[in-house]
């Protein structure tokens, strides 16, 4: 190739780098063999500790991911592939996001589904700025039991402008307050965009949607749902309490944990906000010759046209993630589904029964689905102490909000259907059984 | 798509004999009844505790079907899909070099995926102890002392970036600044990052070579500029040779230097961004480190800052204790942090890939990738150029910008249909029609990981299709021929949206 070009060393094709800004090289290591990065890897993986009985959730849930997601995951068609530029060459991966989006619209209940954002939290920040972008207000009231992350990041995208972020606060029984809610929707001289509460909350709990809905309409501003998509095989789902726009975390179809990433943002809405949605959209339409096929449509919203006028400057979606929740609900289908909301809800119920014996009480009286936190004194020092047991007892909540007094004893559990009854066993046991 | 490259002389309807076939809906394989036992069935009296009007009225009529059914169809609708796996990807700016296959091993390994994010520091050490060293390596590679690893994607690390420079000026009393300068040739997520983040676009015209043009960015700063993004190499391939004198107008203004990190494949090893002054970058690890760009996703974004930017990178970052432990930075320990731009810290499976590319290159290696990318583009320069218009002079570095303006003015046929004849010679087109500043453009960018035959059989279906416009030019305004489908009616799909299936047609219904 350098005798093509008439040149004699690859040197003269980096020139044009002045003297003054040239790298002589990089201080790494390396390069090392195949054999001896797996090693190193191996052993950094050996050094997390993921044997533990664990009752953490608090957005993020472990659950049996079968066998045949990862066999399509892995396939470096899907894997490999890039943004579906050329629809011709890249039916694979329109048609998954076509399915992905019709079944998370049916599971949300909402007709228009994004072909997905980075996670939940940042898909709950776009939900809150769609809401001012469509009503042109700039207020937007955020429950205080919505998990912290979801709130922090959308106060990070919302930035120190004239766009106000500003949280309600929680009634006794631990859900949203309404009162506060009603009272903060009357002021009619500071009208409010959109209203955000999560269902469940990040204390697991159950709230009252359709009446905050119902009171966020009669103020003229948008009401988001920000859901936990396997719950919604057995609770209502946004469309039918009336939301507008619906987010959430979607790692818990068939998503690994990973420590953090990569997840896949929900985002979904009404019809008639489809050109306020951020991100991309694939739609079903014909080639020339009559065949159905699917491309990525209503690209005009897209900052790669759109530029400075783009609904957001998202320019990629999870693809992948989103494939793999299309392959597990494809594996588990509706019933399978069911039965995974079911199985959590079954295993929180026997916990809480089991913690209730040994004199270890829920916080909050409002319902659960599969997640509640529990009253045990000095929380934090007894979460560290079942880990030397081998039990990873959920999440201390003074962690989250250091300044409740009512939480400063609280641990958040939450459980799946990888929760065993030994599992509960041993939880309470390892409760009651210290001092606590 | 392998088995489409080289055909025989193809002509129009002509198909593939092994070519894949369109698929079935998802929903058109719905057969009531059936299932996958994949967990064990709950007790009845499970949802005993829930309301009745929490629950849902009835089931979601998702498609039930069975697994031998699922994986005929994702693995059947995989083959309508091109791939790096499958062939050479030479999407321009997007850097679709060969994703190397122990990198996914080691993002599965149970340690890794099965971590929980919340989990006490102590439980995360490996991830941690990872994290920790990417940020020293990202560092070292963009000559940066800080790194977040936060942001879940390029755009995403765009407005993390921004949001730190917003940061840094109302830090300061420095309330002016509401105005962000972006070249005509940068990428769309520059002026949309802008916007999102509060802050006027100001484009800046490029020089006939393809440069910033210096006067023109001199005369658009001023006490109102915040920031200038700049892409170097540039979309156009080109690397920014007054890179000095541009970053001092941009700091004599006051102003902050943002440095795009898409094009980084070509100067590892060679340009430091961070050395050379910029503020703030961002580091595309799909592109540059080899994460699979997953159909569009996940990549990762992280970016890295000079000491004076430190204070208000996202958080958590991760921290080494003087024990030698690893952590999470603790709520408030840096109190000009812009806060979270996601929940929980990163998409680790993402940087563990990119780790180990890093590991397994080494200092040497990741010079050596631009090298070979930068030889690779210039040698695909050389040969495309014998058919098409160069209209920016060369060398150029990993990619480089050719125009079918030639081919346009004497055939009246468009780089829009040279890129769907393409796909008939069996490759995924180049990136077209950007960067906007260049007439009937096609960005192409071979990546270091293609062979010599690869290239040239690249550049020989690109002279091919070239040579077809003049003889036969209804041939490339129809392809393309040879895909599972023709071209699309978008208009139609953007008229009458329709994103989503309305209901499950059972197997009896067909």
């Amino acid at each position: 190739m350098l005798a093509a070009l008439g040149i004699e060393s690859v040197e003269t094709l980096f020139d044009d780098i002045p003297a003054a800004v040239r790298a002589d090289g990089l201080d790494l290591p390396g390069p090392r063999s195949e054999l001896e990065l797996a090693r190193e890897l191996e052993a950094l993986a050996g050094r997390n500790r993921t044997d533990l009985v664990s009752f953490l959730g608090a957005g993020v849930y472990g659950h049996y991911i079968p066998a045949a997601v990862d066999a399509v995951v892995s396939r470096g068609e899907f894997s490999t592939a890039y943004t579906p530029y050329q629809p011709e060459i890249s039916q694979g991966t329109l048609q998954t996001i076509y399915e992905f989006q019709s079944l998370i619209s049916e599971l949300i209940g909402l007709p228009v589904v994004s072909a997905s954002h980075y996670d939940g939290a940042s898909a709950t920040a776009e939900a809150a700025l769609m809401t001012v972008r469509a009503t042109r207000r700039e207020r937007v009231l955020v429950s205080r039991a919505l998990h912290q992350h979801y709130r922090e990041t959308t106060r990070t995208y919302f930035g120190p402008g004239t766009r106000r972020l500003e949280e309600l606060p929680t009634a006794p029984d631990g859900t949203t307050d309404l009162a506060a809610l009603e009272a903060a929707l009357a002021d009619t001289a500071d009208p409010v965009a959109g209203v955000l509460i999560g269902q469940p909350n990040v204390f697991g709990l159950l709230e009252p949607m359709a009446e905050a809905a119902a009171l966020a309409h009669a103020a003229g501003a948008l009401f988001v749902a920000v859901v936990e998509p396997v719950s919604l095989a057995v609770l209502a789902p946004p469309g039918a309490y009336g939301a507008d726009i619906a987010a959430g975390e979607g790692q818990p179809l068939g998503i690994a944990p990973a420590y953090g990433g990569p997840y896949l943002g929900l985002l979904a809405c009404r019809g008639e906000l489809m050109r306020q949605i951020p991100g991309r959209l694939v739609g079903r339409t014909t080639d020339i010759e009559g065949r159905r096929a699917f491309v990525m449509t209503l690209r005009a919203r897209e900052q790669d046209i759109r530029r400075d006028k783009a609904a957001s400057n998202i320019c990629t979606n999870q693809a992948l993630c989103a494939l793999a929740a299309t392959a597990y609900l494809a594996t588990v289908g509706p019933g399978g589904l069911a039965d995974v909301a079911a199985a959590g809800a079954a295993a929180a119920r026997r916990t809480e029964a089991a913690l209730a014996a040994i004199g270890v009480e829920r916080v909050h009286t409002a319902p659960y689905l599969n997640e509640f936190a529990v009253r045990v004194p000095d929380a934090s020092a007894v979460h560290a102490r079942l880990l030397d047991a081998g039990i990873l007892a959920g999440l201390p909540l003074a962690r989250w909000y250091p300044d409740d007094p009512d939480l400063a004893d609280a641990l958040l559990l939450a459980t799946t259907e990888l929760t065993s009854d030994e599992d509960i066993d041993r939880l309470a046991a390892a409760l009651g059984g210290g001092s606590v | 798509m392998s088995e489409v490259i080289a055909p025989p002389e193809p002509r129009p309807r002509e198909r593939s004999a092994v070519g894949p076939e369109l698929q079935p809906l998802l929903s058109e394989l719905h057969t009531p009844g059936r299932s996958s036992f994949k967990v064990p069935r709950p007790p009845a009296d499970a949802l005993a505790g829930i309301p009745p009007a929490q629950l849902r009225a009835s089931p979601p009529a998702l498609p039930e079907t069975d697994e031998p059914t699922v994986i005929h169809h994702f693995v059947r609708l995989s083959h309508l899909n091109y791939s790096v796996d499958g062939g050479m990807y030479p999407l321009g700016s997007c850097t679709m070099k060969y994703n190397p296959k122990v990198n996914e091993w080691a993002a599965r390994l149970p340690g890794f995926a099965g971590l929980h994010p919340l989990v006490p520091d102590g439980l995360a050490q490996g991830s941690l102890e990872l994290a920790w060293r990417l940020q020293q390596q990202l560092g070292e590679i963009g000559g940066f002392p800080a790194v977040s690893l936060q942001p879940a994607a390029g755009a995403h690390g765009e407005l993390s970036g921004i949001l730190v420079i917003r940061a840094y000026h109302q830090a300061r009393g420095d309330l002016d600044r509401d105005e962000v300068l972006v070249p005509d040739s940068s990428h769309g997520t520059n002026p949309a990052t802008a916007s999102m983040a509060g802050f006027r676009t100001v484009t800046i015209r490029s020089t006939p070579e393809g440069l910033v043009d210096i006067d023109a960015l001199r005369e658009a700063l001023g006490p109102r500029t915040a920031a200038v993004m700049l892409t170097n190499p540039s979309t156009l391939g080109l690397f920014e040779h007054h890179v000095t004198e541009l970053l001092e107008a941009v700091h004599g203004a006051g102003a902050l230097a943002y440095m795009d990190g898409a094009n980084m494949n070509a100067v590892l090893g060679h340009f430091r961004p961070g050395q050379a002054g910029f503020d703030v970058m961002h580091f595309n690890l799909h592109k540059t480190f080899s994460t699979p760009h997953g159909g569009g996703g996940p990549g990762a974004g992280p970016i890295a800052v000079a000491e004076h930017l430190r204070p208000f990178l996202p958080a958590p970052l991760v921290v080494r204790d003087d024990d030698g432990s690893y952590r999470l930075e603790r709520p408030g320990e840096r109190p000009d942090s812009i806060g979270r731009v996601r929940a929980y810290w990163g998409s680790s499976g993402v940087l563990v890939r990119a780790f180990a590319y890093i590991r397994a290159h080494g200092a040497s290696g990741l010079r050596q990738v631009s090298d070979d990318a930068v030889l690779a583009a210039n040698y695909l320069r050389a040969r495309v150029g014998e058919a098409y218009d160069l209209p920016v002079a060369g060398p150029c570095k990993h990619e480089f910008v050719a125009s079918a303006a030639n081919v346009k003015r004497e055939t009246g046929v468009r780089t829009y249909d040279i890129a769907k004849r393409l796909i008939d010679h069996g490759f995924h087109p180049p990136t077209i029609y950007f960067p906007l500043i260049v007439d009937e453009c096609l960005l192409i960018e071979p990546t270091e990981t293609e062979p010599l035959e690869t290239l040239d059989a690249f550049a020989d279906a690109l002279i091919a299709v070239a040579r077809e416009a003049h003889e036969d030019p209804g041939l490339l305004t129809s392809a393309p021929h040879r895909a599972p489908v023709r071209r699309l009616d978008e208009t139609a799909a953007a008229r009458k949206p329709d994103l989503r299936w309305t209901a499950l047609a059972g197997a009896g219904d067909r």
